[in-house]
């Protein structure tokens, strides 16, 4: 039953992710809320080190949250699960629709899809930074006492690691070519030299 | 069973070096596919990629089946598949096993919490990415900024919004496309009138000369 739901879930996530890269990311965020087999910050792990091991973005998450969740055969149902409606849907397509990317339909559809996607990604990375900038247990009643109380809780050294990061990939010419992996690498470096678990 | 193999093998091969996948892994199949063995011209490649692109799934999956049914039907597209997602399922199965097992030592957590703060920057430099490419006009604008809010503060399923911003697209291009074929209509039939009173007209002088 658990591997049946496991598939239906990536299934959805196949189905309904659009574009490449962190397509399935508020997919699986929202996955992890609804059925608790993985955390937020379980899933920003799961994001490096898809980021940073071979093998294309999507796939390697859903194997990854598949084996958090049971094992191998969790990974494989997982991956199984994300790859149906693909081939499904190609196959329809190779097979039945000729220039199925020129049919003006599709290209409108798709110009709508696209700022959706983009907006669901930074919904769910907005939690994501949320969670890793701020403590897990801050509390609501905390939060309306006020901003100092917010501000005084924020994880500043991971807040200034964040800031540096973003001013070399983005800042520096030179370095924006770098593959994303040197900076992961980078900074669990820098979170174990400085003792980030305990920011 | 020669090229089956050399499908799933293939793939497997763009799978393992393609860090990220997407764009990234073009390159690769441009040498493996189009240079080394000409199983597709350049074009097809852009073709099948675009097609990739604006079909639901991962792009490099999608890509791997395409390419595989093109050269063994059904069965060339499944196994082509598999091929591309052979790799993540050993490398990451690994991995996940070790981290895992020494989630608790200290050092693996330092290093994971200097990680997330990475993450974060990298998703936010992958939306800044997407936003140039989608964000292209003012109504795609209120679409990701609509989406942005209700996802986060909402609980509604990504999927919810993918529907309904598919909609948005879809039924304006069809109301239009309804008019414009609504007006070729009544232009034929003008112009079918037209010719009957151009006919009619010739046809009185011609008893006018009479």
């Amino acid at each position: 039953m658990m591997y049946l739901r496991l598939f239906w879930e990536f299934f959805k996530t196949g189905l309904f992710a659009v574009g490449g890269g962190l397509a399935t990311l508020p997919f699986l965020a929202k996955m992890g809320a609804a059925t608790g087999w993985f955390s937020q910050s379980q899933l920003t792990d799961m994001i490096a080190v898809s980021e940073s091991t071979p093998g294309p973005l999507g796939v390697n998450m859903a194997t990854y949250t598949g084996y958090t969740v049971a094992g191998l055969p969790g990974a494989l149902i997982a991956t199984l699960g994300l790859i149906a409606p693909s081939i499904i849907t190609i196959l329809i397509v190779a097979a039945f629709l000729k220039n199925f990317q020129d049919n003006h339909y599709v290209q409108a559809v798709f110009k709508r899809l696209r700022p959706a996607s983009t907006g669901l990604i930074t919904a769910a990375g907005l939690s994501v930074a949320v969670m890793t900038f701020l403590p897990s247990n801050i509390s609501l009643p905390a939060m309306r006492a006020g901003i100092l109380a917010v501000f005084s809780a924020i994880k500043w050294k991971l807040v200034l690691l964040a800031l540096a990061v973003l001013l070399v990939t983005r800042g520096i010419k030179k370095t924006k070519k770098v593959h994303p992996i040197v900076w992961i690498f980078a900074s669990a470096a820098v979170g174990v030299v400085f003792r980030f678990a305990e920011a | 069973m020669d090229e089956l193999w050399s499908l799933f093998w293939i793939f497997a091969k763009i799978g393992v070096m393609t860090f990220g996948g997407g764009y990234a892994m073009l390159p690769m199949m441009q040498r493996e596919l189009v240079q080394s063995r000409s199983w597709a011209t350049d074009e097809e490649l852009m073709d099948y990629f675009a097609i990739a692109q604006i079909t639901p799934g991962i792009i490099a999956v999608n890509t791997a089946t395409f390419v595989g049914y093109k050269r063994r039907g059904i069965v060339g597209g499944i196994i082509a598949t598999f091929g591309v997602v052979f790799p993540s399922l050993v490398i990451i199965s690994i991995i996940a096993g070790l981290i895992n097992t020494f989630a608790d030592l200290p050092v693996v957590q330092n290093a994971f919490a200097g990680i997330r703060a990475c993450v974060c920057v990298l998703i936010f430099n992958a939306i800044s990415r997407l936003w140039r490419g989608s964000v292209t006009d003012s109504l795609n604008f209120v679409i990701f900024l609509a989406v942005a809010l209700a996802s986060y503060f909402l609980n509604i399923s990504p999927a919810i919004f993918v529907l309904i911003a598919g909609v948005i697209g879809f039924v304006p291009e069809f109301v239009v496309s309804r008019k414009r074929i609504g007006e070729n209509k009544t232009a034929r039939q003008q112009g079918r009138q037209g010719q009957k009173k151009c006919q009619n007209h010739q046809g009185h002088q011609g008893e006018d000369h009479k």
